[in-house]
């Protein structure tokens, strides 16, 4: 199966909400209520949804449309255009540059950093690898065999060393070395510890003072399955670590990962990489048209996602 | 904070409605539509939002509002009731095998949902209860994941299972029993590997587990920032590996974690233990009254109101003698010194805050804000003055400020700042009037040093 098939067979649960609204007729305001709908069950949120059906509205009414067919199209363009990724945003592939992964629990950071130095390798670069998780039992055990896999050597530490130190010895060894792309791993952290995300500023600091100049990339690796706490932890993180990107991974579950539709509404941070497995290969660029593509083909009868809170019809009613 | 208190949200949508009987439908709409964005924003399930909120339409319609409690109380009060039943009213906790027989858990969950940790932080739970567990590690995918099970199984003491990474997991399992069994064990816990629900072959797995050992408790491990796509995720593993218990990991974040109430209504089971932090002794057991209050931004606010019944001994007319100075504005250093030990009883401030509807559940920015110290320098200053000093704080002069100063060993810019700063808030609580129906407690809250000033909704 390729990446695309499984991203979209991933995705199809979203599309098949989607595939339904279009069914209908005229465009209604059952029509619209069911398109916010559809979009809130894919983690949207409000505050997206919202803005993106004022934009459909007012499209529709200045194109004259009146049939939710013609609707498509136009909700897919204008997704699209709100997911676009900058020109620059892998500009990290052609200069030497330092990236810094970070996130909370087990979103899938170190499987991440694996993967991309996989392929940075595969394309002929100098990868180094930083394993600043220094707190979470075997964390650099896990990196260890990821930069074996990739073939890249690792720089770590002892557990329970301070990760800014790791981060400092990294930062001299990329320079000393001629690295041309080092990737840090960072300990998973929920986004309201005040010591830890001090201890992220930290590391951050530490970079742009020892490789002033170097191209810096911040990319916050996000759970697919995330609900609208992803915009809390995006704010939260881009305030120590101005972020740069979003990694958005585990999307060949059923999530539908339309948090980051919320993400850059709120934020403009863009989606760089998108993750739908657990091979190295399963990683790629993000490409919005693809995505979207893949939340609106094709058409299938869709069955119901669930039935309804039925447990709770059998309790008593004061 | 993003977000705002639904019980704020709810004053507002009835703010005009004062003097009104009962609740006609459209007040309960408008109401409602407040109440569904909060559990949207919560993350709860949208259909199981959708058939909420109309068995909330029909208990609140035509309800009378009376015994004190204004329209926007009427509705939290039904809403938070229909909550708690939904998301099952008691503490549930797992059910053991009787006797000396060995109870077989299995951890299951998606890749990154916490369940390594949770399986060593139950397992240290256990041992309170007398159960002797055996960790087993069946998850032989991901790198290094063996380890980490040794790790947090050693750091809470307990024994580690495991045939490295070329035995497939159901034989892994039949063997720990069989080990367990000889060892004295009577709890066997299986780590299995995090996997994705569409994932055919690995839920295929579980399934062999299951068939090779009795597995009499599955247990879903959940991460509270979960999305609408939890009730799939449940569904999924109960429909094809059946499930009796939930586990929410990773709620010492700021996630409202509707997703607990998404799995439970699609599931029926009960959520056992919440995940509240980093430390293996952090699992707690799950009470739905107050993650009912959590998930709609209320706060802690029952276990609030427990606490500060329990914790304040004086009875009813001095509370009520209190209120009523401080509605004058006569409020001296004395009542500040005995609210301030009142809520020292309860916690301390930050204590409170952390309970505090419209706060967030943010610990760690509390006890910055909240300066402990602080506050025992404010003690100190109010107990270096005479009790005339206390009782009439307009006697206090330079040369008096000064003896304080020197009593309480503080700087005498400290003394001026904490009473103008007492000053300031006795002016306030004068403006402030009635109705505040908690002042006997926060009344003093004017003088403590904190960063921001939140709001009360009170």
């Amino acid at each position: 199966m390729s990446f695309f098939d499984r991203l979209k067979s991933g995705l199809s649960k979203t599309r098949d909400n989607f595939s339904n609204v279009f069914t209908a007729n005229e465009i209604t305001e059952d029509f619209y209520e069911e398109l916010e709908e559809t979009l809130i069950m894919g983690d949207v949120g409000m505050e997206a949804t919202e803005s993106i059906l004022e934009e459909l509205r007012e499209r529709v009414k200045s194109n004259h449309f009146k049939k939710c067919e013609d609707c498509r199209g136009l909700l897919k363009d204008i997704i699209i255009h709100r997911m676009e990724t900058p020109e620059n945003a892998y500009a990290f592939t052609e200069e030497p540059s330092i990236l810094m992964f970070i996130g909370v629990n087990g979103v899938g950071k170190t499987t991440t950093v694996g993967k991309i130095a996989g392929k940075l390798k595969t394309d002929g670069k100098k990868v180094l690898i930083a394993a600043a998780d220094t707190f979470r039992a075997a964390a650099s055990e896990q990196l260890e065999v990821w930069a074996k896999r990739a073939d890249v050597p690792i720089v770590s530490s002892e557990g329970g060393a301070d990760p800014a130190s790791v981060v400092f010895d990294a930062v001299s060894a990329a320079k000393a070395r001629g690295v041309d792309v080092l990737l840090i791993d960072t300990a998973g952290r929920l986004h309201n510890k005040k010591n830890l995300m001090d201890e992220l500023g930290k590391m951050n600091r530490i970079i742009d003072r020892e490789y002033p100049g170097v191209l810096r990339e911040n990319l916050l690796v996000l759970d697919g399955t995330t609900g609208q706490n992803a915009i809390l932890q995006a704010r939260e993180f881009n305030e120590v670590a101005n972020l740069t990107g979003i990694v958005l991974t585990k999307m060949d579950g059923t999530a539908k990962g339309g948090i980051a539709i919320a993400i850059e509404q709120q934020l403009g941070v863009p989606v760089k990489y998108i993750g739908v497995g657990e091979t190295i290969d399963d990683l790629e660029r993000f490409d919005p048209v693809q995505y979207v593509d893949a939340l609106f083909d094709r058409k299938e009868s869709a069955e119901p996602l669930f039935m309804n809170g039925s447990d709770t019809e059998d309790t008593d009613n004061e | 904070m993003a977000f705002e208190g639904l019980s704020e949200k709810l004053q507002k949508v009835f703010q005009n409605l004062r003097g009104k009987g009962t609740l006609s439908e459209e007040d309960v709409k408008a109401a409602l539509k407040e109440v569904k964005m909060a559990l949207l924003e919560a993350d709860v399930n949208f259909k199981v939002v959708k058939n909420f909120t109309k068995r909330i339409e029909e208990r609140a319609v035509g309800t009378e509002v009376t015994n004190g409690l204004n329209p926007a109380q009427s509705v939290i009060k039904i809403v938070n009731e229909e909550l708690t039943e939904l998301m099952g009213s008691e503490v549930t906790e797992i059910a053991f095998q009787p006797g000396k027989a060995i109870t077989v858990i299995m951890m299951v969950g998606l890749q990154g949902a916490g369940k390594t940790t949770a399986t060593a932080k139950m397992a240290g739970q256990l041992v309170k209860k007398g159960k002797r567990s055996l960790l087993v590690a069946c998850d032989i995918y991901r790198p290094a994941a063996i380890d980490q099970l040794k790790v947090n199984g050693e750091k809470v003491g307990i024994p580690v299972f495991s045939m490295g990474t070329d035995v497939k997991p159901a034989q892994i399992a039949k063997e720990a029993v069989a080990f367990a069994e000889a060892n004295d064990k009577n709890v066997v816990i299986l780590d299995t590997a995090g996997r994705l629900h569409v994932d055919e072959e690995m839920m295929a797995e579980l399934k062999e587990i299951k068939e090779t050992v009795t597995v009499h408790q599955t247990i879903l491990v959940v991460d509270a920032m979960t999305g609408q796509d939890a009730v799939n995720v449940a569904e999924e593993f109960k429909e094809q590996i059946g499930i009796d218990g939930v586990i929410l990991s990773k709620l010492d974040g700021d996630a409202r974690g509707g997703a607990a109430l998404s799995v439970r209504a699609v599931t029926g089971c009960p959520v056992l233990y919440v995940g509240m932090g980093e430390k293996l002794t952090d699992l707690e057991p799950f009470y739905p009254d107050r993650m009912a209050g959590r998930i709609l931004g209320m706060g802690d606010v029952l276990t609030l109101i427990e606490k500060a019944q329990e914790s304040i001994d004086i009875d009813e007319d001095k509370g009520r003698d209190m209120m009523s100075r401080m509605k004058k504005g006569k409020f001296d250093f004395e009542d500040y010194l005995e609210s301030m030990r009142q809520m020292q009883n309860m916690g301390g401030l930050a204590g409170i805050l952390k309970m505090m509807p419209g706060m967030g559940i943010n610990a760690a920015d509390l006890e910055s804000q909240v300066d402990e110290k602080k506050m025992k320098h404010m003690e100190a200053i109010v107990l270096s003055m005479t009790p005339e000093e206390r009782r009439n704080p307009k006697l206090l002069n330079p040369r008096r400020k000064h003896r304080i100063a020197v009593g309480c060993g503080l700087d005498i810019a400290e003394v001026n700042r904490f009473i103008k700063q007492f000053e300031q808030s006795q002016k306030m609580m004068k403006q402030m009037g009635g109705g505040k129906r908690h002042g006997g407690l926060f009344g003093g809250m004017g003088g403590f040093p904190m960063g921001r000033g939140p709001k009360f909704p009170f």
